[in-house]
């Protein structure tokens, strides 16, 4: 109690954050294990988890480096299908299913991360405006690549055909990745508990990083590049940092997600689910982590409560005006002031609910 | 000023909301239950998902709409009653798992599957994972039925989910047999394909057809493709075509490109034989096409809404006065789904109180016994690789309406 008050407000904040992920994971973990959550929710939880990594590692970009990047469902994407092969090849190399997806999501994150290298290379000498549409291009082509690879499995190992369909297999093979038509027998191992970890691995990084000597580089590029680069700051080498671990995370959650799916795509991962989660991150706050952690979770499970699902056609329309509204409200001044109010004259009693 | 204009945003967007929810409520009571309060109690709840939003949205709504006229003249006729009820998958393999559990939720007994073919083979693993019987009106992948093998490598890549039907053509079957078609109709010398390579069931008919095409020695001249991205301009497929003297064209997609496809071709004076399947059907009710351009279009489908049957004409009767429109194959594909099942809850004796995996027990073994005579088709049957065995009916258009070929 009196260590959360003489906490600095960065150290109270971070602290808090990964509280509320706790929290949360207490409440519903034993719910989902007895069965008493919607089926809905209980489908919805592994996703969650994913979408909300997906948020974290964008607003490394976005909200720490400072620079807008529009192609982060790539990262994803890679994250999915590498780690979703690796899986399927080692399902009769290691049986244990957790065991198979912590590997399955080291090499969605070292893949990712490989991308994410080779992308910074030339993306990251551009700044601003330049750099987002670069990235957006990116995600189009990680998107093409896939939709042209095939990936086979037989008793001699993985076999690869690219841009044409050529794959021979031997007895009792079969194919992982078809193309365009993705991976279509996915067996599910991905669980609420691997998402929670996952998010605790995410915030623990992200808080280190930024808490760093190298956080504070990549915050002072963010702030003032030419000031930052006057004291002696390299420039590409904090860019590249933060660009890389975020792909890297990225690619992680992509493999939770592929493996809680019973097939993927690679359509899936398209321009449209960049901006889904460039829309978390601008909601929950650009550099707030625990704001990207309810606005991933409001937003997904939003459009599939039964309320939502009643209004039927006009679903994804009332969905589009809650999300305005909620982005007026949190921008508007006066609902500003009137929080800032709140927590200015009742901090006392925030820090005794939280302890309750 | 400012909290005022908040005040007066939020007043309105709150009083939108509940306007759209009250359009939204008129909009579905009737479709779920046409059955009265007692027989509420004793209906059987049929659950369907679909992409009723959304690009993909025409296939969705058309399978709903014809399942929701087989399940009022179903309760129309007292006896079994049935509670249908359609969700939203918006074409997307996540979304239609969360359609499904939401379906589940609601106590679905019985699962129409999705429309498409992507969400078909992510709800089909949930159904057979839950022992839920799925009978899908045209996701048409053999990835859906599973213990099929691919056509490229030969392997079976995924494993039969035994409660897992179609009502639709597998996508091979459609692609062999346009290529016998072809071949037996002499309806074009060479002969081009263009197909939607970042979609399961183009691929999937294209990848059939060309090894039928190989093994009947088709000359086939011009293969080219395109994806999502890349559906508005055909120019560079349309001239290699052209280029290579094709007179017969080869379309294994859904009419929504075609329609593009014909109009470009138009454009640039292209006027082959034009081939599709029955992704094709549809393509007269597109918004603002000419439907001059598909004159002599022809295409394989198990569908006719020409059709002289009684059974046909009083079902495109009676949609054509709900929707304002010519029903295509996926609503008449939904309709037989839900006689089919209706047909065999009554032979199996299924009442509304059995648990879904009960009545999934029951039905499986109807499915893969009875003969089934529907809009789509006389003496279907399914065998227990959950294909149905129909014949395709050729099509061609003239004068703006399907008529039969023969």
């Amino acid at each position: 109690m009196n260590k959360l008050k003489t906490m600095s407000p960065a150290n109270r904040t971070n602290f808090l954050t990964y509280a509320m992920v706790i929290l949360a994971f207490a409440i519903f973990q034993p719910l989902s294990v007895k069965g008493m959550l919607s089926p809905t929710l209980q489908g919805q939880l592994v996703p969650i988890c994913a979408y909300v990594v997906m948020a974290l590692s964008l607003n490394l970009t976005v909200g720490i480096l400072g620079e807008l990047s529009l192609g982060h469902a790539g990262f994803m994407s890679v994250g999915a299908f590498s780690g979703a092969v690796c899986a399927s090849a080692l399902q009769n190399a290691i049986p244990n299913a957790g065991l198979r997806l912590a590997v399955a999501m080291v090499v969605g994150a070292v893949f990712a991360g490989v991308v994410g290298t080779l992308i910074s290379v030339p993306v990251l000498r551009l700044n601003g405006d330049y750099l987002a549409i670069v990235t957006l291009a990116f995600g189009q082509i990680i998107k093409s690549v896939v939709e042209n690879l095939y990936v086979g499995v037989d008793s001699k190992g993985l076999h690869m055909s690219f841009l044409q369909p050529t794959v021979k297999l031997g007895e009792g093979g079969r194919m992982i990745l078809n193309g365009p038509m993705g991976i279509p027998n996915i067996s599910k191992i991905s669980t609420f508990l691997a998402g929670f970890l996952l998010i605790l691995v995410t915030l623990a990084v992200i808080f280190n990083l930024v808490n760093s000597r190298s956080g504070r580089a990549i915050m002072a590029l963010r702030d003032n590049r030419i000031a930052a680069e006057s004291v002696g700051i390299n420039v590409t080498k904090y860019k590249m940092m933060a660009f890389v671990i975020s792909a890297a995370l990225a690619g992680a959650a992509g493999s939770l997600f592929a493996l809680g799916q019973n097939t993927i795509v690679a359509s899936k991962f398209d321009f449209n689910t960049s901006i889904l989660i460039l829309v978390y991150v601008v909601l929950g706050g650009q550099g707030k982590m625990w704001g990207s952690i309810l606005a991933a979770t409001f937003l997904t499970v939003l459009p599939e409560t039964n309320a939502m699902r009643d209004l039927r056609d006009y679903r994804m329309l009332a969905y589009a005006i809650v999300l305005i509204l909620v982005m007026l409200a949190t921008n508007s001044p006066a609902v500003q002031g009137f929080f800032a109010k709140f927590f200015r004259k009742a901090p006392d009693n925030a820090e005794k609910g939280g302890e309750g | 000023m400012k909290k005022r204009i908040f005040a007066l945003t939020m007043a309105t967007a709150m009083t939108v909301g509940l306007l759209s929810g009250c359009g939204g409520g008129a909009d579905t009571t009737p479709a779920p239950t046409s059955n009265g309060g007692d027989a509420a109690t004793a209906a059987i709840k049929i659950g369907g998902a679909g992409p009723l939003t959304g690009a993909a949205a025409i296939y969705g709504n058309a399978a709903a709409y014809g399942a929701q006229i087989a399940a009022e003249e179903i309760n129309a006729l007292g006896g079994l009653q049935i509670d249908l009820r359609y969700e939203d998958d918006a074409h997307d393999a996540e979304k239609s798992v969360n359609a499904y559990n939401t379906l589940k939720g609601w106590g679905m007994q019985v699962f129409l599957g999705s429309v498409t073919s992507t969400p078909g083979v992510a709800t089909s693993v949930e159904a057979n994972a839950d022992h839920m019987f799925y009978l899908t009106p045209s996701a048409s992948s053999t990835d859906v039925l599973g213990g099929m093998a691919n056509p490229l490598t030969g392997s079976v890549d995924i494993d039969r989910k035994p409660t897992v039907f179609q009502m639709c053509f597998v996508d091979p079957n459609q692609g062999s047999a346009s290529a016998q078609y072809i071949f037996d109709q002499k309806l074009g010398e060479k002969i081009a394909v263009i197909y939607k390579n970042d979609d399961v069931y183009s691929t999937g008919v294209y990848n059939s057809f060309d090894s039928k095409a190989k093994e009947l020695g088709l000359n086939v001249v011009s293969v080219t493709t395109f994806t999502e991205d890349t559906k508005t301009d055909f120019s560079v497929q349309l001239n290699n075509a052209k280029d290579a003297g094709a007179d017969l064209v080869f379309l294994p997609m859904y009419y929504d490109a075609a329609a593009l496809i014909f109009t470009q071709a138009n454009a640039m004076g292209y006027a082959p034989k034009w081939f599709g399947i029955d992704g094709m059907d549809g393509i007269l009710s597109v918004e603002g096409f000419d439907t001059s351009l598909a004159e002599g279009v022809m295409l394989l489908t198990p569908f006719n809404a020409d059709a002289e049957d009684e059974a046909t004409k009083s079902f495109v009767e009676k949609y054509q006065a709900a929707h304002g429109e010519v029903p295509n194959q996926f609503a008449a594909d939904a309709y037989d789904c839900v006689y089919a099942i209706y047909n065999a809850m009554t032979k199996a004796g299924v009442t509304a109180d059995m648990s879904a995996s009960d009545i999934c027990d029951k039905l499986v073994a109807e499915f893969t016994s009875m003969s089934f005579d529907g809009l789509t088709g006389e003496g279907m049957t399914w065998g227990a690789d959950g294909a149905v065995t129909k014949s395709p009916k050729g099509m061609v258009i003239q004068n703006g309406a399907y008529v039969g070929m023969d």
